[in-house]
């Protein structure tokens, strides 16, 4: 298939992985940001063919693993309302709130459905006019412009019964939140490529100079996720730290100009809270007042009890690549895919989720987990 | 910076959730908590896709099956050609040859007549190809709204003809593991005509009868040791179950499993995996590793696994485990699905 098979090609992959071998020569902790770039390493044993020195820690960029426990409340809570369809992706209708998911709450009675596109919730909108139709919005800079299109498409077509319980998230602050831990222990980043797709990677600059940091915009296949880890890994023993672009096929300095745009006319910058990292100022994206009619969280005015955390899960440890997820109590036991405690124990993406498999690697005696996956 | 923790939800366990339909773990989970208590016997707790009965001299097999699927028309078939095939399918994965089928209807009041005609239609037309007649059924109506058009449940009896037990205790070590065609094709066929999917391409159905297929094969004395037809959960979940009742390891190539451009391009643009779409006329076959490239040239003799190849072996190993060795070289645990596959966010 093309644009595919070409960067899955088997021999290209063991290349890229030999120049890897020869240009390492110290132990070097490298973060993954994306999940979707989780979701490639794990699916194909990428892990196994990296040297010993390179240690690759996942980020925080799992939409659903971020999501904060008050907004899945907030959205059962909504979906619980009668004349509500509510509305998400599928991975976010499995994590767990306070108390149960919006799969429990469908199984209750509540009318949650699963949309591949923000923009199929506008025909549900059209098709139920006597229904509120409400889509929880999660994700980065990379799902925020189509989210933004679909408020602007209703606006200009005058759809009244239609909202958004927005929960973005932007994943520059998120680094520099990360880099600012005292205990943090990223050497280089493989910056989200997709994100970049929309914004381009100039903001990344001043964060690579403050923090001394190089950061690698790449792709998503096993040769793209193979040439970041080396140009990072070329950097780190060159003692330089740049903002580069492995993933030059899809993305350009300043990005998506027109998608840019539309996120800014219908969204504005605000602070949120990452479920597993906390407050983080200016990371967040809200919808402008000007929209503030498709705004779910003001059109269904909701009072939800405080969520609590237990203090047994250490998610927040693991998305911020302190912990592995075998350092949980829970880990294999009380959490796990079918049962999760936390987020990343649910979503594909999630490194929880992923390390659970390795685990039943390591049971089996097969050295398949390098030193990469196994921990410190 | 606050660190955040996880909070314990509720177990989902006081209610039926749709995964526990997915042929997953949860669904595995229900069957061992519920059911597998409720009637423990001999025949049931084997656990194979249909029950092996012997009778003054009879080896029989018995199964059943009901078929809730939306929308009841797609391409390349219909819920009635899956009542069928998908029993017939059954015994013939227990080794035995169909000998006749039940038909019972749950009609949701309202149901168009031309829609049960055409689906009872494409039920006859199945039954033929497969050489099984329908001997006995039974119809009930319900209130509109308490379901969802129609729903069928078809069960089965068959003539053992595996000359040994077909079942995972039967797989050894060094047995090589064939599927018999491109995977895929019926999961994403269904989900291509669900309500806001709409793909150029138009992926078939591929459902169909297994048991000449499988009766090529007895009469040419392979040693069958255990096959599965690969419906919900796919592939990955059929070589799991098989695996972890073996308690012996499984290991395929990734690069060998077939799948058709047009299913690998709607599971890509969908964040699905192949390997855990449903097909409805494919199965995955252990045979003695002698025997495999005899047993490989029989099955592409036969139209319904025209396309059959080898995709794996069998190990030596207590885990019950199955590993994929991936396109780029890298192995990874292929894991049992957990409730429905989900599509991913990014």
């Amino acid at each position: 298939m093309k644009f595919l098979d070409e960067y899955r090609d088997c021999a290209a992959v063991q290349q890229m992985a030999q120049a890897i071998r020869r240009c390492t020569t110290r132990p070097w902790t490298l973060m993954e940001v994306c999940g979707g770039q989780t979701h490639t390493i794990v699916k194909t044993g990428l892990q196994d063919l990296l040297p010993e020195e390179i240690t690759l820690v996942h980020g925080p960029g799992c939409p659903v693993c971020v999501t904060p426990l008050a907004m899945i409340d907030r959205a059962i809570a909504i979906a619980q309302l009668p004349g509500v369809i509510l509305c998400s992706f599928g991975d976010m209708l499995r994590v767990p709130g306070s108390t149960e998911s919006l799969f429990d709450a469908k199984a209750s009675g509540a009318d949650v459905r699963i949309v591949y596109s923000p923009l199929d919730v506008l025909h549900l909108a059209r098709s139920n006019p006597k229904r509120e139709v409400v889509f929880f919005a999660v994700g980065f800079e990379t799902t925020a412009p189509a989210n933004a299109m679909a408020i602007w498409q209703a606006a200009r077509e005058g759809i009244q019964n239609m909202s958004m319980l927005v929960s973005h998230v932007l994943v520059p602050p998120a680094m520099e939140a990360i880099l600012s831990s005292p205990d943090c222990r990223v050497q280089a980043f493989l910056a989200a490529g997709h994100v970049c797709v929309v914004m381009g990677f100039e903001e990344y600059v001043p964060i690579s100079q403050k923090y001394r940091v190089p950061i690698v915009v790449t792709g998503f296949e096993p040769l793209d996720l193979l040439e970041g880890v080396r140009m990072a890994v070329a950097q780190l023993e060159s003692g330089r730290f740049e903002v580069e672009n492995q993933y030059v096929r899809a993305v350009h300095g300043s990005g998506n100009r027109r998608a840019q745009e539309r996120i800014a006319e219908v969204f504005e910058v605000t602070q949120r809270a990452w479920r597993g990292i906390g407050e983080i100022p200016s990371s967040g994206l809200r919808v402008r007042e000007a929209y503030r009619r498709f705004d779910a969280e003001s059109r269904f005015v909701i009072e939800i009890g405080r969520a609590e955390e237990s203090s047994e899960c250490i998610a927040g440890l693991v998305l911020q690549g302190l912990r592995k997820p075998y350092d949980c109590p829970a880990f294999g036991t009380r959490c796990t895919p079918d049962t999760p405690l936390g987020a990343p124990m649910v979503s594909s993406e999630g490194a929880c989720a992923a390390y659970f498999h390795f685990g039943r690697h390591n049971k089996d005696g097969i050295p398949i987990v390098s030193s990469a996956a196994s921990g410190n | 910076m606050a660190y955040l923790s996880c909070p314990v939800p509720r177990p989902a366990t006081d209610r039926i959730l749709l995964a526990h339909g997915g042929g997953g773990r949860l669904t595995n989970q229900l069957i061992e908590s519920v059911f597998l208590p409720a009637f423990s016997n001999a025949a049931l707790d084997s656990r194979h896709d249909g029950a092996m009965l012997s009778t003054n001299g009879a080896r029989l097999a018995m199964t059943t099956d009901t078929y809730v699927v939306q929308p009841l028309i797609f391409p390349g078939g219909t819920i009635g050609d899956l009542a069928v095939n998908g029993t017939v399918n059954d015994l013939a994965m227990c080794g035995a040859r169909p000998f006749a089928l039940s038909a019972g209807f749950v009609l949701e009041e309202g149901l168009s007549m031309e829609t049960l005609r055409t689906i009872v239609a494409s039920m006859a037309k199945a039954a033929r190809v497969a050489e099984v007649p329908i001997v006995t059924g039974d119809t009930k109506v319900v209130d509109k709204g308490k379901g969802d058009q129609l729903f069928v449940n078809t069960a089965g009896i068959g003539v053992l003809v595996a000359p040994n037990p077909v079942a995972p205790e039967s797989i050894r070590p060094g047995d090589a593991v064939l599927v018999s065609g491109d995977l895929g094709a019926h999961g994403i066929a269904i989900l291509s005509v669900r309500e806001g999917l709409n793909f150029e391409g138009v992926v078939y159905s591929d459902t169909a009868p297994l048991w000449p297929a499988v009766e090529a094969l007895f009469e040419a004395g392979i040693e069958v040791h255990c096959l599965r037809d690969l419906t919900r959960g796919g592939l990955s979940s059929a070589l799991n179950e098989i695996a972890s009742v073996a308690q012996l390891r499984i290991n395929v190539e990734e690069t060998l499993i077939p799948v058709s451009d047009g299913v690998r391009g709607a599971c890509e643009l969908l964040g699905l995996d192949p390997l855990y779409v449903a097909n409805e006329g494919r199965f995955v076959a252990f045979v003695r590793e002698n025997n495999a490239n005899r047993a490989l040239e029989i099955l592409r003799s036969q139209t319904v696994s025209a396309g059959a190849l080898r995709i794996g072996t069998v190990h030596e190993n207590p885990s019950g485990i199955v590993i994929l060795r991936t396109r780029v070289g890298g192995n990874r645990v292929l894991d049992m699905l957990s409730g429905e596959q989900l599509p991913r966010i990014c």
